[in-house]
């Protein structure tokens, strides 16, 4: 297997929280020990519900909050080192929000919004208006029509199109997408799908898809990482984690979809409850308190990343194999595959 | 002059809802905005209605028509609603504030916004209660307790007590539903309850509302812009598209054999599990007409891949397909069978 182009290493963080007089009360365990690896070319989705942590993660990555602990290697580099300063980095990771809006400046055209980044990397003011230009063209805006616009004269579409333009403009290896097509329309979130596709051929880029739309994320990506209280529950092919989800967490979020056939709705809520809150994380496994399959040991023993096919899916859970209800052979089998990751 | 209604003597036959050439037109902005054009609907007893379509399409517009909750000085309204045989638009205000929440209720989607802060919870139930029903407080409070059993809260005692910023999204949503429930209302209306939750939870408040449906034979209206969701509870679904009603009919037939193009290209245009790997999607070009310049014709013309100059000229008719499928379209017969249904 080639080497990644990201890796992420042990990322941790932990908001403090204090009391009116400052004095530290307890943390949010936001972000817990999340170590996975991002693979050039490839788009690794991310999915989990509020309070997962995945938008920490996202924002961990972008270097825009300080981790409490881990490492993030870009092409093996660690990000801030000397070997690759931020100003670097950034421009080789980009992000697109979920807010289109509020992600724009007002006052500034959005020619001159998507041109700002390649200026402050030391391109000319002309060449990046051509740029500009040439990306709106590319995100199906023309710039006859659109150059001189501002945000609030766009819709929700739009803007996310001028903010996957902007994104772009500096040429970057790697789009992080926090919930980027969430707030779209149905019918417009389709075609902002379909253009990521085309500009991921495009631009031979990377993707990490973060959404809570499992149908979109099973779209869009090759794998699939699925998050539960500032861990990793699964890790695997997107193909693999659909057919055979192995955490119990897992499978209860896929049963979770509404059926999309009338006559075969779902019958029984797959898990009760809401997760829990990350402020006190429950002991050992964290997902042991909702999960049907839960054992004295759960409460105790926090749940190592395990694999269940080498390089291919991962699953944080010790008894996945009789969880899954695979035959005993498989499980023999699975047993004999596991290796702890990130030893 | 409390206007505690008979509301007994109304005929157990009229249907739950119904409505006629609605029409809702906003006037507080620079120029009108027509929300909802000729929508016309009938909801008989004990039915499961989805008004289903994209924001801005008017589905919450005429719902909330139903409790005339829109500011009276900047909307117009014209045309027929009836619950229950009560003509909702003659009533005067005493008249109108004993039938909101008696006859018909609201779920909302934030219950963080539509519940009171200060309260507790199970004072904000109470007060409902007491407010249309002569009971005394103790009665009340019991009334309040079986509520939170019907839908399912963990030791309701003491989560009667509790305040709104306490609960988790699922609970405030469930308390939400007993809220509306509080005083047996006939007509149950919900916009888009579900879609401020995270997958696990709203499954159980999707199966919650159609358990509560068919126990207490309630007529819900339940507006959404997640098909899937519409799939679970509803009996009927409507699809909605610049504020008209363009197709309706029972479930199976609308996921099985739309006939609208809209809804056609609406279902075709979902990522989902079939597709395969970097397959594009089925797009709708454009975007959503502006309600304060609605074209002439069909709204949806400049979209459609069978619209010719007829469409564009005067209002299309609503065309029956069978008795309890409509679709208001010219093209019916001219387009391809669609493939809808998928898994």
């Amino acid at each position: 297997m080639n080497a990644p182009i990201l890796e992420v290493k042990h990322l941790t963080k932990h908001f403090p929280l204090k009391n009116a007089l400052g004095a530290k009360t307890g943390q949010v365990r936001a972000v817990d020990d999340v170590s996975f690896a991002l693979q050039k070319g490839e788009t690794l989705g991310i999915v989990g519900e509020s309070g997962c942590g995945k938008s920490t993660t996202a924002r961990l990555l972008m270097q825009l909050i300080a981790p409490t602990a881990g490492d993030v290697l870009f092409e093996g580099k660690a990000v801030g080192s000397s070997e690759l300063p931020l100003k670097e980095f950034h421009r080789q990771v980009q992000m697109v929000f979920q807010d289109s809006y509020s992600s724009l400046n007002p006052r500034l055209t959005v020619e001159t919004s998507i041109a700002f980044g390649p200026q402050m990397h030391g391109v000319s003011a002309r060449d990046a208006v051509v740029r500009a230009r040439d990306l709106l063209d590319r995100v199906g805006l023309d710039p006859k029509r659109f150059a001189g616009r501002y945000p609030h004269e766009l819709s929700g579409g739009q803007r996310q199109r001028v903010n996957i333009a902007r994104a772009l403009a500096v040429q970057p290896r790697i789009v992080i997408l926090d919930e980027a097509v969430s707030a779209l329309d149905k019918s417009v979130e389709a075609q902002v799908l379909n253009l990521l596709l085309d500009l991921k051929d495009a631009f031979d880029l990377t993707y990490l898809f973060i959404s809570h739309d499992l149908n979109v994320v099973r779209y869009i990506s090759d794998r699939v990482m699925v998050m539960y209280l500032g861990q990793v529950a699964e890790l695997g092919e997107t193909e693999s984690i659909f057919a055979t989800p192995l955490h119990p967490y897992s499978q209860a979020l896929l049963a979770s979809m509404p059926s999309m056939d009338p006559d075969h709705r779902t019958e029984a809520p797959p898990i009760a409850g809401d997760p829990p809150n990350p402020i006190n994380p429950p002991s050992g496994c964290r997902f042991h308190t909702r999960c049907k399959f839960a054992q004295a040991a759960c409460s105790v023993n926090a749940q190592p990343l395990l694999a269940y096919k080498a390089n291919q899916h991962y699953v944080a859970c010790e008894f996945f194999a009789a969880n899954a209800h695979l035959s005993i052979a498989s499980t023999e089998k699975a047993a004999a595959e596991l290796t702890e990751v990130h030893a | 002059m409390n206007a505690v209604l008979d509301f007994n003597t109304v005929a157990a036959s009229a249907p739950a809802a119904v409505i006629e050439h609605l029409r809702v037109t906003f006037t507080g902005g620079a120029s009108p905005v027509r929300a909802v054009n000729d929508v016309s609907l009938t909801l008989k007893r004990g039915e499961t209605l989805a008004l289903i379509g994209e924001s801005g399409s008017g589905k919450s517009v005429t719902l909330r028509s139903l409790l005339r909750l829109h500011p009276p000085k900047k909307t117009q309204i014209s045309g027929r609603i009836e619950v229950s045989g009560r003509d909702v638009l003659a009533m005067n205000t005493s008249t109108l504030a004993a039938f909101r929440g008696r006859v018909a209720s609201m779920i909302f989607q934030e219950p963080l916004l539509a519940l009171d802060p200060v309260y507790s919870v199970g004072d904000q139930i109470i007060e409902s209660i007491q407010r249309h029903i002569k009971v005394s407080r103790a009665e009340a409070h019991a009334r309040a307790l079986k509520l939170f059993e019907q839908v399912r809260i963990p030791s309701p005692e003491r989560r009667l007590a509790a305040y709104p910023h306490e609960m988790s999204g699922g609970m405030r949503q469930r308390v939400m539903i007993a809220l509306a429930l509080a005083c047996d209302p006939e007509l149950l209306l919900a916009d888009e309850p579900t879609t401020a939750l995270d997958a696990t939870v709203q499954i159980q408040i999707l199966l919650l509302l159609r358990e509560l449906q068919s126990r207490l034979g309630l007529s819900i209206i339940f507006v959404t812009h997640d098909i899937g969701a519409a799939v679970e509870v509803a009996d009927r679904i409507a699809v909605m598209y610049a504020g008209q009603i363009v197709e309706e009919g029972d479930v199976r037939t609308i996921m099985r054999s739309p006939r609208h193009p809209y809804t056609q290209a609406l279902l075709q245009s979902r990522a989902h599990g079939s597709l395969a790997k970097g397959s594009r999607l089925a797009t709708i070009g454009g975007a959503p007409p502006d309600l304060a310049n609605l074209p002439p014709g069909c709204a949806f013309a400049p979209r459609c891949n069978f619209a010719d100059d007829g469409c564009k000229q005067s209002e299309i008719a609503l065309v029956s397909l069978t008795p309890k499928h409509h679709a208001r379209c010219r093209k019916t017969e001219q387009e391809s069978p669609p493939s809808g249904g998928e898994g």
